[in-house]
C-alpha cells in the first residue's frame, strides 16, 4: 500500500527587537543567568506587561513578507498551564485575533516550486531556560519576555525535503527583512512538526503526531523521514498511529514517546485583561511597507529584467540578502553573467567549504571587478586568478597590486614562453614522439607542463600553438 | 486634642504652622496602636522602629509637597521594596518585592510617611477579612463584629484612629463596604485613574487602588497623590487629574442625582434603607434634584462578578507556585507535587474556592456558558450606567445593604457572603468611580455608608457630592468610643 | 446539578491544588449553590452583545524599543525558596517538553 506523508511546521521566532516584548530588559543572548530579568519578566506579583512597539512593527514585517492579511484589530490573550520556566504560569499569547493569517510562502529549488500555505503568524513572549541535573532543574529567566512569533503552516508539505525546503525558504525571508538572527542552535529559531500519513488519493488526513526537540534544519529533516517510516511500518502492520508528542532523539535519530505523562491540554485562554487591544492604524501599516526591503521573488525578477540574468541564475542571487546586495555591487562594476559565475563557481564553493558567510568574505566587490577586468584583459589567466581569489578573500589585500608585487602578470612575450617551450619539449622528448606520431592526447601533458614551468601565468591557448608550430617543424 | 484622631488636611495646618512636628504625630499613633491593635487586628505588619526611623534625624518636612510628613498605611496587597507584601496569605510568607507600586513611589514623592501594612482578606477574596492568615480584623463600632472587607484592616486602623490616611484596593466593593461599615470615607477611582502596578491583582480588570480616610477632603487630597498615568500600566488613562479640593468646595445646587430603585431590595436592613433616605432628603435640600432611575441589570451583577473575578484570579494567582518566592513546602516529589502542595497549604478556603471556581469558568466547555456569558451582561450592566449618566451627574444608593455583621455569620456560607457585595460590585464591572461616606447609625450603633457614583473620571463629581453632605451633617465627627472597654 | 464532584476534581488538578475528599465534597456543595446562583445569566438574550473584557475605551497602547536597567541579581532571587547559583531550584523535570 501506498502512503502520502502530510506535514505542517510551527516555527518560533525570536524577534531581534533589543528590549523584550513586555518590559525593557534586554534581549541580549549569553548574559549570567538571570541578570537580564525585571519584576516584569519574572512575573512578580503586581507587576504589568508593557508592549514593545517594535515587537509589533516586526511581527507585522513578517506578515506582509508572508503574504498574510494583517488583521485589523488584534488582541493578547493568556494561555494558562503551569511550567516552571513559564513566570507568570501563563503565557501573554494571541488566540482568536492573531496578527495575521492565510499567508503563503514560495519554496522554489530546482524542478520544485510551490506556495506553502501559512495559517497564521502570532506575537507571544518566549519561557525562560531550563537546566536539567541528576536531581533537580535550574531556571534561569533571562530569555523570558523575548518576543517570540509564532508562524503555524497549513498540513501543507508532502515530505520531509519539502519541510526541509519550506524551512530554508523561511529563513532567507526572514533573513531578508532583518527581524531575527534565525539561529536554530542559540533557539532563535525553533521548529515543531506535525506530521500524519494517509492513504494516496485520500483526502482527509490521518492521525498525526508532534515532533519536537530538533535543533537544526537537518534535525527537522532526518525526524521527519524516521517519523514517516515509523508511522508507515504501524499501518503496514495493521497498526494505529496514537496522537502524541514525540521527542527527536538526534543521536540515535528516532523520536521516542515523552517519558512524563502528557495531560490533555485546557489552555483556558481569555483576552489579556492587562494590555489594551491594538488597532491597525492605516499610517502604522504605511510606515512598516514604506521600511519593508524587497521579498526575493520581485527581486528575482528584477534581476531577470535588469541584468538579463536567467530565471535559475536570478532566483539564487536573489535568495539570500547579502549575497543578492553583493551581486548588484559587482554588477554595477562590471559584466552580471561573469560576475553571477564566479559568484555561483569559485565563491560559492569557497564559502561552502569553510562555512562562512557572504558578509565575512573580505572581497569586496570592486576587489572582484579589478579581477574580472584582468583576467577579460588578458592580464592574468583563469588559473591565477582562481588561486588569487582564494588569498584575496583570505586577506582582503588589493587584487591588482597583489599582480603586480608577485609578477602574476600573464606571460605575453613570445620569446620568453618559446624558450620554457623549447625546454619542455627537451625535457619529454617522449610526449613530443607521440604527438608527432599521431597521439593527439599527448599535446594536453606538454601543455600542463609549460603552466606549471610558468607558475599558470601563460596563456594555455598560446601555448598550445606554440607547440603544435614547434613539434610541427620538427617533424619536417 | 490626640494628633492621631485629626485628620491629613488638619495636621498639615499644623505642620506648616509648625506647631507640631511628623514625629509627633507619629508618636500619637504608636500610642494609640499599642493601646487598640490587640482588639482590632487592624495590621498585618507594623514594625513602630522602622516607622520612627522613616520620620527621624533624615525627614525634613517641605511643605511644597502634598503629604508631608502624613503617615500613610498601606493595604498588604501592595507592593513596597523589601517590606513584608503577603496579601494576608501563607502562600507568600516572608516575601519582599524588590520593587515599589507605583502609588507608593508617588506617596514617597508626596514627602508620605509609610506606617505599616494593613490586615485583608486573602487575596483581597472576601467582604469581612475574615479570610486572613493572620486572623480576622474588627470593627472599632463592636469588635464582635467584622470590619468588612477585604480592606477591613484599612478601614478599621482609619476609623479607630490607629491610621490618619489608609490605601486600599476595591474589586468589587473592597474599599467601600469597609469603609461603610467602619463609618469612613472609601473612595474607588475610576478604573484607570490610578495605577495598577505593583497591586497583587486579583482581577485585573476591575482592581483599583483608593484611598480610606476620615473625611472627604483628605480623600480627595489622597486621591490627587496616587492618581495619573503610569507608562509601567497599559490599563493606566492618560487624563488629567485636576486640584480636586477646591472644586469640591462647590455646592451642589441645581446637581442631578439618580436614585436607582434596584437598590432597595428586599431583606436589606431597615436602618440602612432608612438612612439612606434620609440622607437623599438632605441632597435636596442642599439643592441637589433626585430622581428615581432604574439600572434594569443590577440583579446580574453579582452573578457577573463571581465569574469575570474568579476567572481572572485563577490566571492571576498561578504564579503563586513555589518557584520564585513565598512558601514551598519540603520533599516535593516532582514538579507537579510541588505545585500541588505549595498551593495545598498556602492557599486558604476561600482562595482555593475562588481559584477553583474561575478555573471552571475558562475550562473548556464551560467557556461560553460562564465566562463568555459574564462578559456580554456586563456589556449590559455597563449600558445601564451609560444611559443613566447621560442624564445625571452622580447615582446614589446605600454601600451595603446591611450594616456589620457578626464574626463567623457568614463565613461559611460563601453565596450569602458574595451578596453583602451586591451594591457595590456594579460600579466595578463599569470602571466607574465611587465612593462612601458615612450617612448615619443603626439603633445598635453601627456606621451606615452612602455610596455616590460617578461618570467615568468624573471623581470630582462625587467628592463634590459628598463634601457637600458631610459639610452638612455630622456623622464623619463620631468616633467609637468604645474599643478600650 | 450545575457541577459534580469529578469536574471538582478536574479543576482542582488544572489549578494545580490539591483537595482531601472532604474538601472535595464540600467545595463541590458549594461550587453548585454558587453556579446555581449565577445560571440565571442564562435568562438574558446575550446573542447580539459583544462580550465586555476592557471597560475602558482604550487601545494601542505602547513602549518604544529602549533597553532599560535590569534588576541587580541579588534582588532576584532574594525570595527564592531554593536556588543554586543564581538559578531557581525546583524538583528535578522529566522530559523537556515545554
Ligand atoms: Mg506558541
Ligand atoms: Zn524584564
Amino acid at each position: 500500500m501506498s502512503y502520502e506523508t502530510v506535514i505542517g511546521l510551527e516555527v518560533h521566532l525570536q524577534l531581534n527587537t533589543k528590549s523584550k516584548v513586555f518590559c525593557g530588559c534586554s534581549t541580549g543572548f549569553g548574559s549570567a543567568p538571570n541578570t537580564q530579568v525585571c519584576p516584569v519578566c519574572l512575573g512578580f506579583p503586581g507587576s504589568l506587561p508593557v508592549l514593545n512597539r517594535r515587537a509589533l512593527e516586526l511581527g507585522a514585517k513578517v506578515a506582509i513578507a508572508l503574504n498574510c492579511a494583517i488583521a485589523r484589530k488584534i488582541r493578547f490573550d493568556r494561555k494558562n498551564y503551569f511550567y516552571p520556566d513559564l513566570p507568570k504560569d501563563y503565557q501573554i499569547s494571541q488566540f482568536d485575533q492573531p496578527l495575521a493569517q492565510h499567508g503563503f510562502l514560495s519554496v522554489v529549488s530546482g524542478e520544485f516550486e510551490r506556495k506553502i500555505k501559512i495559517r497564521r503568524v502570532h506575537l507571544e513572549e518566549d519561557t525562560g531556560k531550563l537546566f536539567h541535573q541528576k536531581d533537580s532543574s535550574l531556571v534561569d529567566f533571562n530569555r523570558s519576555g523575548v518576543p517570540l512569533l509564532e508562524i503555524v503552516s497549513e498540513p501543507d508539505m508532502y515530505s520531509p525535503e519539502e519541510a526541509y525546503l519550506y524551512l530554508t525558504a523561511l529563513k532567507s525571508i526572514l533573513e531578508y527583512i532583518d527581524v531575527s538572527d534565525c539561529n536554530m542552535e542559540e533557539g532563535s529559531l525553533r521548529c515543531d512538526a506535525n506530521i500524519s500519513l494517509r492513504k494516496k488519493g485520500e483526502t482527509s488526513l490521518g492521525v498525526k503526531t508532534e515532533i519536537k526537540n530538533m535543533n537544526s534544519f537537518k534535525g527537522v529533516k532526518s525526524a521527519l523521514e524516521y517519523e514517516a517510516r515509523r508511522q508507515e511500518e504501524l499501518l503496514e502492520e495493521g497498526g494505529r498511529v496514537i496522537q502524541e508528542t514525540r521527542l527527536y532523539n538526534a543521536e540515535k535519530g528516532v523520536t521516542e514517546p515523552m517519558r512524563s505523562k502528557e495531560e490533555a491540554h485546557d489552555y483556558r485562554y481569555f483576552p489579556e485583561p492587562d494590555l489594551a487591544p491594538f488597532d491597525f492604524e492605516e499610517e502604522f501599516l504605511k510606515g512598516i511597507e514604506r521600511n519593508m526591503p524587497e521579498l526575493p521573488e520581485p527581486k528575482k525578477n528584477r534581476f531577470i529584467k535588469d541584468y538579463g540574468l536567467s530565471n535559475y541564475d536570478a532566483a539564487i542571487m536573489a535568495s539570500d540578502k547579502d549575497i543578492a546586495a553583493y551581486f548588484e555591487e559587482c554588477a554595477a562594476l562590471y559584466s552580471p553573467k561573469t560576475v553571477v559565475n564566479w559568484l555561483m563557481g569559485d565563491i560559492s564553493a569557497y564559502m561552502k567549504e569553510k562555512n562562512v558567510s557572504m558578509k565575512a568574505l573580505k572581497l569586496k566587490p570592486e576587489q572582484l571587478s579589478d579581477m574580472l577586468k584582468m583576467i577579460d584583459g588578458g592580464v592574468i589567466t583563469g588559473k591565477t586568478a582562481k588561486a588569487l581569489l582564494i588569498e584575496v578573500i583570505e586577506t582582503g589585500k588589493n587584487p591588482k597590486e597583489m599582480v603586480k608585487e608577485k609578477g602574476l602578470e600573464q606571460i605575453s612575450d613570445v620569446s620568453l614562453l618559446e624558450d620554457t617551450i623549447d625546454q619542455v619539449i627537451a625535457e619529454n622528448l617522449k610526449s613530443a614522439e607521440d604527438f608527432k606520431n599521431g597521439k593527439e592526447n599527448a599535446i594536453m601533458f606538454l601543455v600542463g607542463k609549460v603552466m606549471q614551468k610558468t607558475k599558470g601565468r601563460a596563456n594555455p591557448g598560446k601555448i598550445n600553438g606554440i607547440l603544435r608550430e614547434r613539434l610541427k617543424g620538427a617533424a619536417k | 486634642m490626640e494628633l492621631n484622631t485629626l485628620t491629613a488636611h488638619a495636621l498639615i495646618d499644623l505642620l506648616n504652622k509648625k506647631d507640631i512636628s511628623p514625629i509627633d504625630i507619629c508618636n500619637s499613633i504608636i500610642k494609640r496602636i499599642a493601646d487598640t491593635e490587640k482588639r482590632l487586628n487592624a495590621l498585618a505588619h507594623f514594625d513602630k522602629d522602622a516607622a520612627l526611623k522613616r520620620v527621624g534625624d533624615g525627614f525634613k518636612p517641605s511643605p511644597t509637597k502634598a503629604l508631608s510628613g502624613i503617615p500613610v498605611f498601606i493595604k498588604d496587597n501592595i507592593c513596597v521594596k523589601d517590606e513584608l507584601t503577603t496579601c494576608s496569605s501563607k502562600i507568600l510568607k516572608g516575601f519582599k518585592p524588590p520593587y515599589n507600586a507605583t502609588v507608593i513611589n508617588k506617596l514617597l514623592a508626596a514627602d508620605a510617611i509609610l506606617m505599616g501594612k494593613t490586615n485583608m482578606d486573602e487575596f483581597a477574596f472576601g467582604s469581612s477579612t475574615e479570610t486572613s492568615c493572620y486572623g480576622a480584623s474588627r470593627n472599632p463600632w463592636d469588635t464582635e463584629r467584622i470590619p468588612g472587607g477585604s480592606s477591613g484592616g484599612s478601614a478599621a486602623a482609619v476609623s479607630a484612629d490607629e491610621a490618619i490616611l489608609a490605601l486600599g484596593s476595591d474589586t468589587g466593593g473592597s474599599i467601600r463596604q469597609p469603609a461603610a461599615l467602619c463609618g469612613v470615607v472609601g473612595l474607588k477611582p475610576t478604573y484607570g485613574r490610578v495605577s495598577r502596578y505593583g497591586l497583587i491583582a486579583f482581577a485585573s480588570s476591575l482592581d483599583q487602588i483608593g484611598p480610606i480616610t476620615k473625611d472627604v477632603e483628605d480623600a480627595a487630597i489622597l486621591l490627587k497623590a496616587i492618581s495619573g498615568h503610569d507608562e509601567m500600566d497599559s490599563t493606566s488613562a492618560n487624563i488629567a487629574v485636576n486640584d480636586y479640593v477646591p472644586e469640591i468646595k462647590k455646592d451642589i445646587k441645581g446637581l442631578k442625582i439618580g436614585i436607582p430603585k434596584e437598590y432597595f431590595i428586599e431583606g436589606m436592613d431597615k436602618d440602612v434603607k432608612d438612612s439612606i433616605k434620609t440622607a437623599v432628603q438632605k441632597l435636596e435640600g442642599l439643592g441637589a434634584v433626585c430622581e428615581d432611575i432604574s439600572l434594569p441589570h443590577t440583579e446580574y451583577a453579582v452573578s457577573v462578578y463571581y465569574l469575570v473575578a474568579t476567572a481572572e484570579a485563577s490566571s492571576n494567582l498561578a504564579r503563586f507556585d513555589g518557584v520564585q518566592y513565598g512558601l514551598r513546602p519540603e520533599n516535593a516529589k516532582s514538579m507537579i507535587d510541588m505545585y500541588k502542595k505549595t498551593r495545598e497549604q498556602g492557599f486558604g478556603d476561600e482562595a482555593k474556592r475562588r481559584i477553583i471556581l474561575g478555573t471552571f469558568a475558562l475550562s473548556s466547555g464551560y467557556y461560553d456558558a460562564y465566562y463568555l456569558k459574564a462578559l456580554k451582561v456586563r456589556t449590559l450592566i455597563k449600558r445601564d450606567f451609560d444611559e443613566a449618566f447621560r442624564k445625571f451627574d452622580a447615582i446614589v444608593t446605600p454601600t451595603s445593604p446591611t450594616p456589620a455583621f457578626k464574626i463567623g455569620e457568614k463565613i461559611s456560607d460563601p453565596l450569602t457572603m458574595y451578596l453583602s457585595d451586591i451594591f457595590t460590585i456594579s460600579a466595578n464591572l463599569a470602571g466607574i468611580p465611587g465612593i462612601s461616606i458615612p450617612c448615619g447609625f443603626t439603633k445598635n450603633n453601627l456606621p451606615i455608608g452612602l455610596q455616590i457614583l460617578g461618570k467615568p473620571f468624573d471623581e470630582e463629581m462625587i467628592l463634590r457630592v459628598a463634601y457637600n453632605y458631610e459639610q452638612n451633617t455630622d456623622w464623619h465627627n463620631r468616633k467609637p468610643e468604645n474599643i478600650l472597654k | 446539578m450545575a457541577i459534580n464532584r469529578d469536574t471538582v476534581k478536574y479543576t482542582a488538578n488544572l489549578a494545580r491544588i490539591e483537595l482531601s475528599n472532604g474538601e472535595l465534597d464540600h467545595f463541590t456543595a458549594q461550587l453548585d449553590r454558587i453556579l446555581a446562583y449565577v445560571d440565571k445569566l442564562g435568562t438574558l438574550d446575550t446573542s447580539n452583545l459583544e462580550p465586555t473584557s476592557h471597560v475602558l475605551e482604550m487601545k494601542n497602547v505602547y513602549r518604544d524599543d529602549v533597553v532599560k536597567e535590569s534588576l541587580p541579581v541579588s534582588e532576584v532571587i532574594q525570595n527564592a525558596p531554593a536556588r543554586e547559583n543564581n538559578l531557581f531550584k525546583v524538583p528535578k523535570i522529566i522530559d523537556t517538553e515545554a
